[in-house]
């Protein structure tokens, strides 16, 4: 079996922040899966701007392209030096599949399964959105509801537009960012519909997403029922107490073919259990005592797979940092 | 052309009678209103293939339960590759003074021919089912009950059926039925169809098809039935499937074992007059979580990551599988409720000697293929030796090409199940998975979508995800 220094499972923003952080700080060999046939991950889909304002200084959008006229974006940034580093190999269409408490990791890429035994292993992968069924809103199961981060990557990567006239259940940020995007694509917006009394988006998404363009968020309320049978007909929203019980007689409906879910995260660490790494039930995160360790001794996690962060700066912040303790781990320091 | 028999329905009752028929030098004609088979009645089952009990012993339910689940057991699981968990049953009482109920529902059982029952108490259930709430007091113990995937027992069904001469059309509801002189003029999906024999498996609306031909005998009412499905990570929750002792009108709330893994939690039953109500509710919710609590008080709400819900073509207490005399050549296979599943194969036999009485001959073919491969997934690559694995994917590259991160499901999976008959993205799941996992298609939609596109030769606009009307897409732009 090939022997790497250090694996990384994941090339987003935290895989490729923790693999040029751990080679500056000695590392000499890092393996980097990706399982898509780029690198960027999620940042490949947001092509809003309002990235980098802390590590760059300047305002970017996401992806792992070059713009012609603004120049490199967020992911890209990164990704040109990851590329250009000759310590790190990319592995592309490359899915890890297991991983063990002794650091060994399966994958899968086109026609080969491989496996390494790693010196130390960061897993970068993400996280995927909570859905419909986790909340769970009652009703009929149509076509038309979308987790909204699927819309996301349906309307900007896909050119597909999924509706005419869309709700967006939850004010997280994606949902506050797509209910702007389906707006600029001529989609009606009829409201966002939030269960806390105050939006869990950032605020400058409230402002610039949804006051911006006249989508009214109703705070406080619920959406009770989707109806229709095969395609989405309409959400009857509802009114909650501080309990989130149903206010009587305020129950109203809005007509649409579309239903944006947006009501959380949840970190992708399906790897880590494998290997008998501690998860935290409700949050889906590691136990650990502090930032990016889980409790698997040589096995970090960064980024969305650690917690869930509200913006990339803080991911690349701290997805540094897993690539500097890797190092520590290893026993490296900078050539 | 005259065939000689035309089923209404893809669902069990009508993919197993075409199956069955398909043994015969007969010319069958398989018609299903929906874009797909299963996607009526079938694709909401529990998959529990019962022993034979809780069933009057007089009763069609009787005989054709315990018959089909032996039919499943020594045959077909096998023939068409099919996983059949034969993990058995325990019915749970809650006080002991309904022991003598549970001694009752041993003896009619026996009286059946169901094997092996047995009184096991607090004690054989602690070793077994530890996570038993302390409620329960005794159980009866049912080892030849078991599960299977409902939804691809039809498929495989439908495709053996079809490779050996059956023709399937689907999105043909059936609008009319007229008498000719060879027979019967069905008119379906824009077409009519002429035929000698007329076999009604139509689900929940058997009772119009069979007026539609004239013999207006049943009506149907249904039964709506929510079921909650579980986290994965609760495979091991429960051993058996756990029955409490059932009710006048239910078997109960239940804790199934699914062949995916999850273990769901349900099925209500609420009679509704709206055939087309597949609506889950807070009241569903509560009611089945209240239920599976006090068998098994670990059960949680956090636990559910899907639910659906389903309706029991009912039609008073038994089966109705008859000829109608008043219409000749009309078989009804009607009011198939529980335990339909795993009586399909038994009514399939019953409905084909009925046609032979009447006097439709039945001829085996020279060459009957009676196996059905089964199919690949890469899951199952993961659960031999990685040698083996490795081998495996070095064979067939794309197998090793992964869609579904969840459910681990590779694009020639994806692949595989268009060409056998996937036409939506619900069907897709059924069969492959794809979608079904924790992340319910969040990752892999688009892939999939762009599978089918390149496959079927569709836009995307045309993609649905259960059949005309739930296109997923309103507009391509570039």
């Amino acid at each position: 079996m090939k022997e790497r220094q250090l694996v990384i499972v994941g090339g987003g923003p935290a895989g490729m922040a923790a693999a040029l952080a751990a080679r500056g700080a000695g590392v000499s060999d890092v393996l980097l899966l990706e399982r898509d046939q780029h690198l960027g991950g999620i940042l490949n889909q947001c092509i809003h701007p309002g990235f980098g304002l802390h590590h760059f200084k300047e305002e970017l959008t996401g992806p792992e392209y070059a713009d012609r006229f603004a120049g490199p974006e967020y992911a890209d940034r990164f990704a040109v030096r990851v590329r250009g580093d000759a310590g790190i190999e990319v592995s592309l269409r490359s899915f890890a599949v297991r991983l063990t408490p002794d650091r060994r990791v399966s994958f899968l890429r086109p026609g080969a399964l491989e496996e390494v035994k790693a010196g130390a292993v960061i897993l970068a992968t993400g996280c995927r959105e909570r859905t419909r069924e986790m909340i769970p809103i009652p009703g009929s199961r149509p076509a038309g509801v979308y987790p909204a981060g699927l819309a996301q990557k349906m309307v900007n990567m896909e050119g597909w537009i999924p509706g005419r006239e869309a709700v967006v259940v939850g004010s997280g940020d994606i949902g506050l960012i797509m209910a702007r995007r389906m707006a600029l694509e001529g989609v009606k917006v009829k409201a966002v519909i939030e269960i806390q009394k105050t939006s869990r988006g950032l605020v400058r998404n409230v402002v610039q997403c949804l006051e911006d363009f006249g989508i009214p968020l109703y705070l406080g309320h619920k959406v009770a029922r989707i109806t229709g049978r095969d395609r989405v007909e309409g959400v009857d929203v509802v009114k909650v107490d501080e309990r989130f019980a149903e206010v009587p007689g305020s129950a109203f409906s809005l007509a649409c073919d579309t239903v944006l879910v947006s009501v959380g995260l949840i970190p992708e660490n399906e790897l880590l259990e494998m290997a008998g790494g501690e998860i935290d039930r409700r949050t889906n995160a590691p136990v650990a005592p502090e930032v990016n360790l889980t409790s698997v001794p040589g096995v970090f996690a960064c980024g969305n797979a650690c917690k869930v962060y509200d913006l990339a700066d803080w991911v690349t912040r701290d997805s540094e940092l897993a690539g500097r303790m890797a190092a520590e781990y290893l026993g490296v320091s900078p050539a | 052309m005259v065939r000689d028999v035309i089923i209404v329905g893809a669902g069990v009752t009508g993919a197993a009678i075409a199956r069955e028929l398909s043994r015969y030098r007969l010319s069958v004609l398989l018609l299903e209103k929906e874009a797909e088979p299963a996607f009526g009645v079938s694709k909401s089952n529990s998959g529990i293939i019962h022993a034979g009990t809780q069933n009057p012993p007089s009763s069609l339910k009787g005989w054709l339960c315990v018959e089909g689940n032996r039919l499943l057991r020594e045959e077909l699981a096998r023939d068409l590759g099919l996983d059949f968990a034969r993990c058995g049953q325990l019915i749970v009482v809650f006080d002991e003074a309904d022991l003598p109920e549970l001694e009752k529902i041993k003896r009619e059982g026996e009286a059946l021919g169901v094997k092996d029952l047995q009184i096991v108490d607090r004690r054989w259930l602690d070793a077994r089912e530890p996570n038993l709430g302390p409620e329960v007091k005794a159980a009866l113990y049912v080892p030849s009950a078991g599960i299977i995937s409902p939804y691809r027992f039809v498929y495989a069904l439908v495709e053996n059926a079809v490779k050996n001469g059956v023709q399937l059309r689907t999105s043909s509801r059936v609008t009319a039925v007229s008498r000719s002189e060879e027979g019967f003029e069905v008119t379906a999906g824009g077409q009519v169809w002429r035929s000698r024999w007329l076999v009604n498996a139509a689900g929940l609306y058997a009772d119009e098809v069979s007026a539609l031909a004239g013999a207006p005998t049943f009506t149907i009412s249904p039964r709506k039935g929510e079921e909650y499905l579980l986290d994965k990570k609760r495979e091991h929750l429960a051993n058996h499937i756990i029955f409490p002792l059932p009710s006048a009108t239910s078997k109960g709330v239940l804790i199934i074992k699914t062949s995916d893994g999850n273990p769901m939690i349900g099925p209500t039953a609420h009679d509704t007059p709206d055939k087309e109500d597949l609506s889950t509710t807070d009241e569903g919710l509560a009611e089945v979580l209240a239920g599976a609590r006090r068998m098994m008080p670990s059960v949680d709400r956090s636990d559910i990551i899907a639910y659906f819900a389903g309706l029991r073509p009912a039609s008073g207490k038994d089966f109705i599988i008859r000829h109608e005399d008043s219409v000749p050549g009309l078989v009804n296979a009607a009011g198939i409720q529980s335990p339909g599943l795993t009586s399909a194969p038994a009514i399939a036999v019953m409905v084909a000697d009925i046609l032979k009485k009447r006097g439709l001959e039945l001829v085996p073919k020279a060459e009957f293929h009676r196996l059905r491969p089964r199919p690949v997934h890469a899951q199952a690559l993961f659960q031999i030796p990685l040698e083996e694995t490795r081998r495996l994917i070095e064979k067939d590259p794309a197998y090793g090409d992964i869609v579904c991160r969840c459910e681990l499901v590779s694009a020639q999976e994806v692949r595989d199940a268009v060409k056998h008959g996937a036409r939506t993205l619900d069907g897709v799941k059924f069969r492959t998975r794809a979608q079904a996992g924790r992340c319910h298609g969040g990752f892999c939609t688009t892939r999939i979508m762009k599978i089918m596109q390149e496959e079927l030769g569709l836009r995307v606009t045309d993609i649905t995800k259960r059949g005309p009307g739930s296109e997923l897409i309103k507009e391509e732009r570039k």
